[in-house]
């Protein structure tokens, strides 16, 4: 029931807000911080308790669609709990961030935000495949509102691109997702989408490689990887902060979480043949996206192209399939959503106090905002991978995953580390160091980061280094449900490996 | 034939509906008034409705062999009643300022829901000829309703002549082909084109059905206005009244599909791979045109009219894909998607119908900019409507696509499926085009006034056709355990 309320909370809160917004246009963003900090605090109940089944912390399942033998089935495990706080924690920073620069109709804005969280929470739970679609789709609408309401210069074009890159692979994900419940229906002679049952359905080698790519395609769509990315660099830079923080924290996540939970265990073999080139997009995003960095003026399409190479880790990970590598990615998906999300609001609170994101005419800040240059050098050398936070545990375990299972891929990837340098520091000598000049900016309202603004990133820093510095208790919470994803095509994965 | 009372309860609804258009003509004859004729309208399409739903458990009965009554088509009768009492709910706020006799136009709406209802429990070629007919000689006077109105800014006249010729010469194409087909089984019952039985005249060659059947399947392609028989709707459309294009659009549309989904199941027309084929690439072009011309459309009734096309095409695939799968899945396909489609269309419709009126309708995608901030619950039933016409969750729309993907993946029609996701997504631009138009900042003066209190009918009808969209986008297992039912009878 609890992960019904996790949900519910925050569509009821969204509707709420919508309507208070008549009362007072103040009174939206606290009931938006209201329920995510319900939600949040629901979640780490769920922290104490003893899983059940298996690696299953908590489960519901009843009846929905009957007739296509579809259930309202939800549950969660130590993957789903961590990223579940990753929504929760993420959005209470969102709301933040938006505190003060969403003035403008907030009342839609918080209907949407936390209907876009709404819609994700339940992809990290929904064990339905009708279900977990239903969720996808669902979070895609509110998002589209954020941006093309609040986003910026170009914002029709950009909410339009991500709208019809995500719902058209989405669509291809949903011929998958019924062919698979048809040759469920063949073998088994009922309609099921439950996730259980369909880990049961086997087809021949060719038809279950089509079907794993509808599910590859739609993952890495939203995950994104080369050369399905081209949507995010423009979403990115058209949104408002607050949307950013979501799109790059929460939302990219979920393909990545589709990936694990679903792309590979459901069709193991054809994953593990498909690996090879899986891993080799995943290092051509790494490093062609980390290039594409590099080449940005505008700080906001930087940082989008810098997530685009960050997840290509992730990707990597998630085909080496093995404990580390899962770890390794589990972990980055994570690090990663808090540094995006960090960086993505410094350049948001740059622009909403200097109105332009263009770095060329942007340099010796240091002097103007320290503080903000502190935070920011922080966020962009955890970026990075500096060793001592979160993003190094990631990336490192999931090259040392890789490693193992695919050695020339992992020697290449691990190049994005040495870009990365490159770019982070790039950006920071770039923005803060140097000569300052105002003559292409009204510097009036460039003032440092105030109270608020420090707790969220300070927050946020806190999170980071607690992962850096003891990653084991993330690890530990993972660990049993990767160990059942594992344990459950092992012995398909084993045969593919051998051949 | 002598007819008991026995035989005429299943026509309840029927007789019901033709009493009110009697009752209609009476009471213009006696006093004219717009509210009576509306009210007395209203009632007997409440009391058919009513009565459909009553009888549909109880009664399974072939009716003189012109008409069957199960509980399919009891369920089509239900769905057109109660479309065509909300279309005269919407009707009269658009009617009330015109200045000419108002209540023929009634008349003519409930003459016109007399053949739907005709159509929908046909399975015989004469009753499907009569209720067409009767269908659309009402629809020819609606579409030219407002022809003697001064201040009209449409073109009805150029309208219905279109629709009259093309929708005749449909017609002729379907009696040649019920011709040929006649001479084939020798009987005008819909019955099977494969196991001819001995009562067959002659036994002439397949190219005679197969003949038959073409011709007839593309005068119905004509009236669904599936490409390439498309080139009357966006015109049409737009030079009728809005209530008649959205009669046209709705009823019109689902009456003839059932009577084409019996034709095709009862023929075993798809047997044939010459008509799979047609019926294949009217699909794909119905779909590719619809969503393509859609784009460049500036004007809500035809981008309503091109996705109408579109929609049509969706449909075909289901019906494509009833001849592949032994499952009735592919039939409930096509019931329900029918039923979401009646539902999302006449929304659409009824939010343009509810701002205007017949001395000026607001057309132009760019006459709703802003609308979220000025009326924003009419806003928020548009969203509604438009998302659903593109497949979004949520929305009955996306219930009715799943549908059809899944009949489409049971019958392995990969082809025909690519198409659909194609379609979708270039249907998902100018949908959300729409609404983007509707999210911008209101623009001074703003294009028409807020609504008055006259409209609260609409505004009803409005929001209940937006609660069944949300109703059955979320919890829609109690109407598909019923159309799993009512799709055995087919």
């Amino acid at each position: 029931m609890i992960l019904v309320a996790l949900i519910a909370i925050l569509f009821l809160g969204g509707v709420l807000a919508w309507l208070s917004e008549r009362l007072d246009s103040k009174l939206p963003r606290v009931i938006a911080l209201a329920a995510l900090v319900l939600d949040l605090v629901l979640m780490l109940t769920l922290l104490g308790g003893d899983s059940a089944d298996g690696s299953w912390i908590v489960a519901l399942n009843v009846q929905w669609l009957p007739r296509f033998g579809i259930s309202f089935h939800l549950a969660a495990d130590g993957l789903s709990v961590l990223l579940l706080l990753l929504t929760a924690f993420l959005g209470v920073i969102a709301v933040g961030s938006a505190w003060s620069e969403i003035t403008e109709r907030p009342g839609f804005f918080y209907f949407n935000l936390l209907w876009t969280l709404a819609g994700v929470l339940g992809v990290f739970t929904a064990l339905d495949l009708f279900l977990f679609f239903f969720f996808w789709e669902v979070m895609l609408i509110p998002m589209y509102f954020i941006i093309a309401i609040w986003g910026h210069e170009n914002k029709n074009y950009a909410a339009m691109k991500f709208f019809l890159f995500t719902q058209v692979t989405g669509m291809l994900m949903l011929v998958s997702i019924l062919t698979l419940a048809y040759f469920h229906y063949v073998q088994f002679g009922f309609f099921s989408f439950d996730y259980f049952d369909l880990l049961n359905v086997s087809t021949s080698s060719t038809i279950e490689m089509w079907i794993m790519l509808g599910f590859f395609v739609a993952f890495t769509t939203k995950l994104p990887i080369v050369p399905f990315h081209s949507w995010l660099p423009d979403a990115h830079s058209q949104a408002p902060t607050a949307g950013s923080v979501i799109l790059a924290g929460v939302l990219l996540k979920t393909g990545a979480y589709g990936l694990i939970r679903f792309a590979v265990p459901l069709f193991p073999e054809a994953s593990m043949n498909f690996a090879p080139i899986a891993m080799a997009l995943a290092v051509l995003s790494i490093l062609y996206c980390a290039k594409l960095a590099f080449a940005q003026t505008d700080l906001k399409r930087l940082i989008a192209y810098t997530s685009v190479s960050h997840m290509g880790f992730v990707l990597l990970g998630v085909y080496a399939w093995n404990e580390i590598a899962l770890q390794g990615a589990v972990m980055t998906m994570l690090a990663h959503g808090l540094s995006a999300a960090a960086l993505f609001m410094l350049a948001g609170s740059l622009q909403h106090r200097i109105h332009t994101r263009d770095m060329r005419d942007m340099g010796g800040f240091w002097a103007k905002v320290p503080r903000m240059s502190a935070v920011a050098l922080f966020f962009s050398i955890a970026a990075l991978g500096m060793p001592g936070l979160g993003n190094f545990i990631g990336e490192f375990l999931a090259l040392l995953g890789a490693f193992s299972s695919n050695l020339p891929m992992t020697v290449i990837a691990t190049f994005g580390l040495i870009f990365a340098s490159v770019y982070s520091l790039w950006v920071i000598q770039k923005i803060f160091h140097g000569e300052y000049s105002n003559s292409k900016f009204d510097d009036s309202h460039l003032i440092d980061l105030n109270r608020r603004e420090l707790a969220y990133f300070g927050a946020m820093i806190l999170g980071l280094v607690w992962m850096g510095m003891y990653p084991q208790s993330f690890l530990d919470l993972s660990a049993a449900a990767l160990q059942e994803l594992l344990a459950g095509t092992q012995e398909l994965v084993s045969t593919v490996v051998q051949n | 034939m002598i007819m008991t009372l026995a035989d005429l309860l299943p026509l309840l609804p029927l007789l019901i509906v033709s009493a009110t258009a009697v009752l209609v003509m009476l009471q213009i004859g006696i006093r004219r008034s717009h509210t009576v004729t509306a009210a007395i309208a209203v009632t007997g399409l409440l009391l058919a409705t009513l009565a459909a739903a009553l009888l549909m458990s109880v009664t399974n009965a072939q009716v003189t062999p012109l008409l069957i009554i199960d509980q399919y088509s009891l369920f089509f009768t239900v769905v057109c009643c109660a479309a065509a009492m909300f279309i005269v709910i919407l009707s009269y706020p658009y009617l009330a300022r015109l200045d000419d006799d108002k209540d023929e136009y009634y008349l003519l709406l409930v003459i016109a829901t007399v053949g739907a209802i005709v159509m929908v429990s046909s399975n015989h070629f004469v009753s499907t000829i009569l209720g067409l007919e009767t269908l659309s000689m009402s629809l020819y006077g609606m579409v030219a309703y407002p022809l003697h109105s001064r201040h009209s800014a449409l073109y009805p006249l150029e309208a219905a002549v279109k629709y009259l010729v093309l929708s005749a010469v449909s017609s002729s194409f379907m009696l040649f082909g019920m011709a040929l087909i006649y001479a084939q089984t020798g009987t005008l019952a819909f019955s099977s084109l494969i196991d001819l039985s001995s009562n067959a005249a002659v036994s002439l060659s397949d190219s005679y059905s197969i003949v038959g059947l073409l011709l007839l399947i593309s005068g119905m392609a004509f009236k669904l206005s599936l490409a390439p028989f498309h080139m009357w709707t966006p015109d049409v459309y737009e030079g009728s009244p809005l209530p008649a294009t959205a009669y046209l659009a709705t009823i019109g549309k689902t009456a003839m599909f059932v009577v084409l989904l019996r034709f095709v199941v009862m023929t075993d027309a798809l047997s044939y791979d010459a008509v799979v084929i047609v019926f294949s690439l009217i699909a794909v072009l119905s779909i590719l045109v619809g969503n393509v011309l859609a784009l460049l459309q500036i004007e809500l009734k035809r981008i309503l009219a091109y996705s109408s096309i579109a929609h049509m095409g969706y449909l075909i695939i289901a019906l494509i894909a009833s001849n592949f799968a032994a499952s009735t899945i592919s039939i409930e396909a096509v019931t329900f998607y029918l039923l979401a489609y009646m539902i999302m269309s006449l929304g659409a419709f009824g939010v343009v119908s509810v701002v205007s009126s017949s001395e000026k309708e607001f057309d132009l995608v760019s006459d709703y900019q802003g609308l979220f901030w000025r009326d924003p619950w009419l806003a928020l039933i548009f969203t509604g409507m438009l998302l659903s016409l593109a497949g979004i969750p949520l929305t009955v729309g996306f219930i009715g696509k799943f549908y059809l993907f899944f009949a489409g993946v049971e019958s392995s029609l990969w082809l025909l499926l690519l198409v659909l996701v194609v379609g979708s997504g270039i249907g998902l631009f100018y949908y959300l085009r729409i609404v983007y138009r509707m999210l911008l900042p209101v623009p001074t003066p703003p294009q028409f006034p807020s609504a008055a209190g006259d409209r609260l009918g609409s505004y009803g009808v409005l929001t209940i056709l937006f609660l069944l969209l949300l109703l059955l986008g979320v919890y829609p297992a109690p109407v598909m355990t019923l159309i799993e039912t009512v799709s055995a009878f087919i």
